[in-house]
């Protein structure tokens, strides 16, 4: 038996949950007041997951970094993975919103990609 | 002079939304004025996610959202002029209703406009250390948590490796998560009330994720280092504010950020003689968000400060449709009386702060924000004596703001208006 405690983020309430697990597995939620509250613990440990949003260096660009996200979520326990990653990268500009910066981001399959449009800086 | 019929002071997120929506009724005269070298404002430095869950329904990071409306007003063809700063915003002194805009940039030099009616869109400034008394020494690692997160998401540059914040406002709280990816150690965040101004989703994914404590009821009292910070101070403080003798913790660290609270930037709308609401700090509007100064609009975060864009985007269409109608000649003389809201019980302001019920649309959206925390509470809204609204809310907290859409058939069936209120009630 396992007891993990989480705040719900559905709404300002914050409702202090408490789930239990037995084998990874769901035995009960208490202290939601809502149905959101009790969708939002199951998810959050048995599979929790962020988008992570950061930025890179932008050669040439008129400013100097662009900003990326992972184009979709990715397991929570990835996330420091995943900006170790992206320190490695610069892109050349013009960057446009959507273009692949780094794919498939640590064996996730999740795409890193611009969120931001930078042109070529003027000479 | 250079004439225009709208002008949109700012090119923000605001500032975007009403020059886009003016165009949409029709209107083709319009020129917004940027002091930045981009459009967006403060999106663009807002790189994480959550924008748009209202208007696109999906989540977009800040220069994604931003970008959905600039692609707009270059779609629409509405001018821009970027690294302009407006000086002033004063009436034409040939009595006419119009307003002389004064603005400055490289291209130009120094210019005057003359607009048939503005739109302040300028936004807000963060509240400095030199507003918030708070003691010791002042060395270099002190900045504000918007001024952090341009150095990191902009520029590229880390102000400090180990960090202590100051305010649970939203910004400082994603700072804290941002600085906590980028390899510092964030080592607590004090907040001066005993709840966080912050959105709950921020508390849970930036401080909690990354197991950053909360500290409530807390406020820096010492920060020491005369080049550079080395070390904050934080202690508890009791219910009047004052810190408690004995609960000091100290903590090592080379960077101070301050998340205190968000000021409208009215120097414009001061200047103009525009009534300023000693609440919002931003100028009082009416119904068709318009000041005191017939034809001058105001939207977003110069108005009140808001915590979604979304709402910031919809008000900002607001007032863009009605300076529209203003410089179409269709505002139409004021059929009734102007009616102050009174904002009480546990709410502590309302925008608009004055409805003339005549000159309503079918509905109106009442923006407030309530004083405290209160659970399982009704707004109530009563035109005299008769309650015309009455909502349940499982909460309300100052972090939040609270938005109520009332009907103009409502007010019909109320006779002749004399009063309007806003209130938190107990069932």
């Amino acid at each position: 038996m396992e007891k993990r405690e989480l705040t719900c983020i559905g709404c300002p309430m914050g409702c202090q949950i408490t789930v239990t697990l037995e084998d990874g597995e769901v035995k009960s939620v208490e202290g939601n007041t809502c149905l959101k509250g009790d969708k939002y613990a199951r998810a959050e440990v048995t599979n929790p997951v962020r988008v992570v949003t950061s930025s890179v260096p932008a050669v040439g660009g008129e400013i100097g970094q662009v900003s990326v996200k992972t184009a979709g979520d990715i397991p929570k326990g990835c996330i420091f993975d995943v900006m170790e990653a992206l320190r490695a990268v610069s892109v050349q500009a013009p960057v446009r919103i959507g273009d692949v910066v780094l794919a498939d981001v640590c064996g996730t399959g999740v795409d890193v990609i611009a969120t931001k449009n930078v042109e070529l800086k003027a000479r | 002079m250079n004439r225009t019929k709208i002008a949109v002071i700012g090119g923000g997120p605001a500032g975007l939304a009403a020059a886009i929506e003016a165009k949409k009724a029709g209107e083709d005269s319009i020129l917004v004025l940027e002091r930045d070298r981009c459009l967006g404002g403060i999106l663009n430095q807002c790189i994480h996610n959550g924008f748009g869950l209202h208007t696109f329904k999906e989540e977009l990071t800040g220069p994604e959202y931003a970008q959905r409306f600039i692609d707009q007003v270059r779609e629409l063809e509405i001018p821009c002029r970027l690294g302009t700063m407006v000086m002033s915003i004063a009436m034409a002194e040939d009595g006419s209703s119009d307003k002389i805009v004064t603005y400055l940039n490289h291209e130009e030099g120094l210019v005057q406009l003359r607009a048939e009616a503005v739109i302040l869109a300028m936004g807000c400034r963060e509240r400095p250390r030199g507003a918030l008394n708070i003691p010791g020494f002042r060395p270099a690692g002190i900045y504000t948590a918007g001024t952090a997160q341009k150095l990191v998401n902009i520029d590229g540059f880390m102000p400090g490796r180990s960090v202590v914040i100051l305010g649970s406002g939203d910004i400082g709280l994603i700072m804290a998560r941002r600085m906590t990816l980028e390899g510092a150690k964030v080592q607590a965040v004090a907040e001066l009330m005993p709840y966080s101004g912050g959105l709950k989703r921020n508390i849970v994914q930036c401080l909690d994720d990354f197991g950053i404590p909360l500290k409530l009821s807390h406020t820096v009292v010492n920060i020491e280092g005369k080049e550079r910070v080395k070390a904050v101070t934080i202690a508890k403080v009791d219910e009047r504010n004052k810190p408690i003798p004995g609960t000091e913790e100290r903590f090592e660290c080379d960077t101070l950020l301050l998340s205190c609270g968000l000021l409208p930037e009215n120097e414009l709308t001061s200047g103009l003689g525009a009534v300023i609401s000693p609440v919002t700090r931003g100028p009082e509007v009416n119904e068709s968000l318009e000041t005191s100064i017939p034809g001058v609009f105001a939207c977003g975060n110069v108005l009140h400060v808001h915590d979604l864009v979304d709402f910031v985007s919809q008000e900002a269409a607001q007032a863009g449709r009605n300076a529209a109608r203003f410089v179409q000649g269709q505002a139409g003389e004021t059929p009734t009386p102007d009616i102050r809201v009174t904002a009480e019980n546990g709410v502590r302001y309302t925008v608009p702060e004055i409805i003339n019920p005549g000159r309503m649309e079918d509905t109106l959206t009442l923006r407030f924000r309530v004083g405290a925390v209160y659970q399982d509470i009704y707004e109530s809204v009563y035109v005299n004596d008769r309650r015309i609204l009455h909502r349940k809310k499982k909460i309300a907290a100052p972090g939040e703001m609270e938005t109520v859409v009332i009907k103009k058939d409502s007010f019909d069936q109320a006779g002749e208006v004399k009063s309007i209120t806003v209130r938190l009630e107990e069932e």
